[in-house]
């Protein structure tokens, strides 16, 4: 029973499989981060994006606290923690283990797919925003200001893994802030280095537990909600629905059934009471 | 050709009256709105936003919408599976309410839809079976057949097709346990899919219980939907009905009335079941806190009361009010669930724009014409009864005839 009740990713490691835990990751250090941007520049170019309104290489960009958008798959923000420390961190999807947005789609055009990212079907979608609804990160963004709108958001580059490459935000990081590889190993990795230099990182790995994990995990030398990252459950996503989804076959048994023994119920009790007065009338 | 004219716009004289100039009115402005949605995209007429993604046509239009139509399911199992036949009368008009409450919920869906065109995709894909939205939108459509299904007795009648009319009966029951089943399904689920957003629903709403929360008050809402509707449609519609169907409607509402004050009576102490196993019981003395209390307390639990003033002491005005206020209750309910109290972190927080409210008002405003126009010329008050143009098919062809 203990089994059942965790998430599938923990039973499988309960059983020795290693199974969605071992899909590919990115660790993201954000005590080697330097806020260049050349990630998104990167990001940008290989997804074909509109050039920004402020090129990659005005900083004065950091000075507010962007978002992704439709157009910007990857931002890096700067966080300003206790005294004049500036930290920087870059955010795009986190291509959960369990995707809230892939559970909640209604017609599945977000997927979950082998090497642990999470994609999206333009050619399924209807616009129904329940991604954006779900995603606990705030990641789906919709064309608002389009006629024919879709979800834009970041793919992992699964394309370009496809073809052996790493994402394109990997590839460009001068300091390797960012590092690409199996996602078991980038979690010893991550051990390692709070091993390494206790004093340097917030003991936690933020992502190995974080609604069922995720595929993107995060160092950092401060409390991850200082940096905009959410302080959420370790619970999956998709298992906060599955119970109540659970009830339909249920209702759907049970109802008529209950229904119809209600309806001959009061409908026999009619006939005895014609039965009855039709009686008292012949009398 | 003057009976046909009749048939389609009544009495032509009493086209041009202040209701249908300021309801037109409303209806024109919201069809421009619509167009520029529809060719500018949501960005254009909405505030919605890359943080508030679903809005009033959601919060309004969707849920508010699904929870008042509700009257067709509740009644419907009343009369058909309860067998409390007094309330038939009452049956014929809450099912043209619900019927025409989904179909404005569809239009509404397909106006915020990016890709409404896709809808069959549902269907034709079904891909999508862990999603809680799958499953409203399959039984939103199933049980948008059914009602289409329960209401057309009323059309044969006027078509003057009896023995389609009778083979219809025998399905009277069936269609109302299949109300029933998609209605548990997709008024509970319309809930739970708030349930998958524990971050961004406030903690005082957020709740397992959210399912039950919403199916539980549906059936209040639909009680109260048909002591409000039966209020109105009696008063505006008197001349619709028969002489010969003399039932006391003071008496039907005072019945009604009891079984929505036992419903909001339960559904009350399952809100402070819910309250107490949320156990933020900190947050109460909040500004939030206070929109709570004053949803359980304002919207539920006096409304409840007032209930059951006015079935103790026979007051039929009592209970009528009671009936308004419950409804405003679950439209005050449906909007701090989907609306207010969800994203409360974020600021600034989402507020409708006039155009998301006029499209929303035009919506609703072409279902009291369609609903106006149907009972003027379908047996839905009473089974005989004159109407606009003529009472059946039949008279018409032959008012016609004398003409020519």
């Amino acid at each position: 029973m203990a089994l059942l009740g965790a998430n599938p990713a923990q039973a499988a490691e309960a059983a020795g499989v290693l199974g969605r835990d071992d899909t590919m990751g990115v660790l993201v250090d954000t005590t080697l981060c330097v806020g260049c941007r050349s990630c998104e520049g990167a990001c940008n170019k290989v997804n074909g994006l509109p050039k920004p309104d402020r090129s990659f290489d005005d900083d004065s960009v950091l000075e507010e606290v962007r978002d992704t958008s439709p157009t910007a798959y990857t931002v890096v923000n700067k966080y300003t923690v206790g005294k004049g420390v500036e930290i920087t961190r870059k955010q795009q999807c986190m291509h959960c283990v369990e995707p809230a947005c892939s559970s909640a789609c209604i017609i599945k055009a977000m997927e979950k797919r082998s090497n642990g990212a999470v994609t999206y079907r333009a050619d399924l979608c209807l616009g129904c925003r329940y991604c954006m609804v779900a995603c606990p990160f705030n990641v789906p963004k919709f064309e608002f200001s389009k006629a024919s709108p879709l979800i834009k958001k970041c793919t992992f580059c699964f394309e370009r893994q496809k073809q052996g490459e790493q994402p394109g935000c990997v590839e460009v990081c001068p300091v390797e802030a960012l590092k690409f590889g199996r996602r078991s190993e980038l979690i010893e990795e991550a051990r390692k280095r709070i091993h390494d230099t206790p004093d340097a990182y917030v003991h936690h790995i933020y992502g190995e537990h974080e609604v069922g994990g995720t595929s993107w995990l995060y160092l950092a030398s401060t409390p991850f909600e200082n940096l905009g990252l959410p302080q959420l459950s370790e619970k999956d996503y998709p298992e906060l629905t599955a119970g109540a989804m659970g009830t339909v076959p249920a209702v759907m048994l049970l109802w008529p059934a209950l229904l119809m023994g209600f309806h001959y119920f009061s409908h026999g009790k009619d006939e005895a009471h014609e039965e009855c007065s039709h009686r008292h009338d012949s009398r | 050709m003057k009976k046909l004219i009749y048939l389609m716009i009544g009495d032509p004289k009493k086209v041009f009256t202040p209701f249908n100039l300021i309801s037109g009115l409303i209806i024109v402005v919201g069809l421009v709105l619509i167009g520029l949605r529809l060719f500018k995209g949501l960005g254009a007429v909405t505030n919605l936003s890359q943080t508030t993604p679903w809005g009033l046509w959601i919060g309004f239009d969707v849920m508010t919408g699904v929870a008042l139509a509700a009257g067709g399911y509740t009644i419907a199992a009343t009369v058909h599976l309860f067998g409390l036949k007094n309330w038939e009368p009452l049956v014929r008009p809450a099912i043209l309410t619900g019927l025409l409450g989904y179909i404005l919920v569809v239009v509404g869906l397909v106006l915020d839809l990016g890709q409404p065109w896709r809808m069959p995709f549902i269907m034709l894909f079904p891909r999508g079976v862990t999603s809680v939205l799958f499953e409203v939108g399959m039984c939103v459509a199933a049980y948008l057949t059914v009602q289409v299904l329960e209401f057309v007795p009323a059309f044969w009648e006027w078509l003057g097709w009896d023995k389609v009319r009778r083979f219809w009966s025998r399905l009277t029951v069936w269609l109302a346990i299949l109300g029933v089943v998609l209605s548990t399904l997709h008024q509970s689920s319309l809930g739970s899919l708030f349930l998958i957003a524990p971050t961004k629903l406030h903690p005082l709403w957020y709740s397992m219980y959210l399912p039950l929360f919403f199916f539980i008050s549906s059936i209040v809402a639909g009680l109260s939907m048909v002591i409000v509707e039966s209020a109105l449609s009696h008063r505006l519609f008197a001349y619709r009905l028969s002489s010969s169907s003399h039932f006391d409607l003071d008496e039907l509402t005072l019945g009604l009335g009891k079984a929505a004050a036992a419903v909001l009576y339960v559904y009350f102490f399952l809100k402070l079941i819910g309250l107490a196993d949320g156990n933020h019981w900190d947050l109460l003395n909040t500004p939030y806190g206070h929109l709570y209390l004053l949803e359980i307390i304002g919207f539920v639990a006096v409304p409840c009361a007032l209930y059951v003033f006015g079935v103790r002491t026979r007051n039929v005005k009592a209970v009528r009010i009671a009936g308004a206020w419950t409804v405003i209750g679950i439209i005050f309910n449906r909007f701090n669930v989907s609306m207010i109290a969800m994203n409360w972190q974020i600021s600034p927080h989402y507020r409708p724009s006039w155009m998301e409210v006029t499209v929303s008002l035009a919506l609703v405003t072409m279902g009291v014409w369609v609903f106006r126009w149907l009972v003027n010329r379908l047996p839905v008050m009473s089974t005989d009864k004159p109407a606009v143009g003529a009472n059946t098919l039949k008279d018409l062809w032959a008012a016609e005839a004398e003409n020519a």
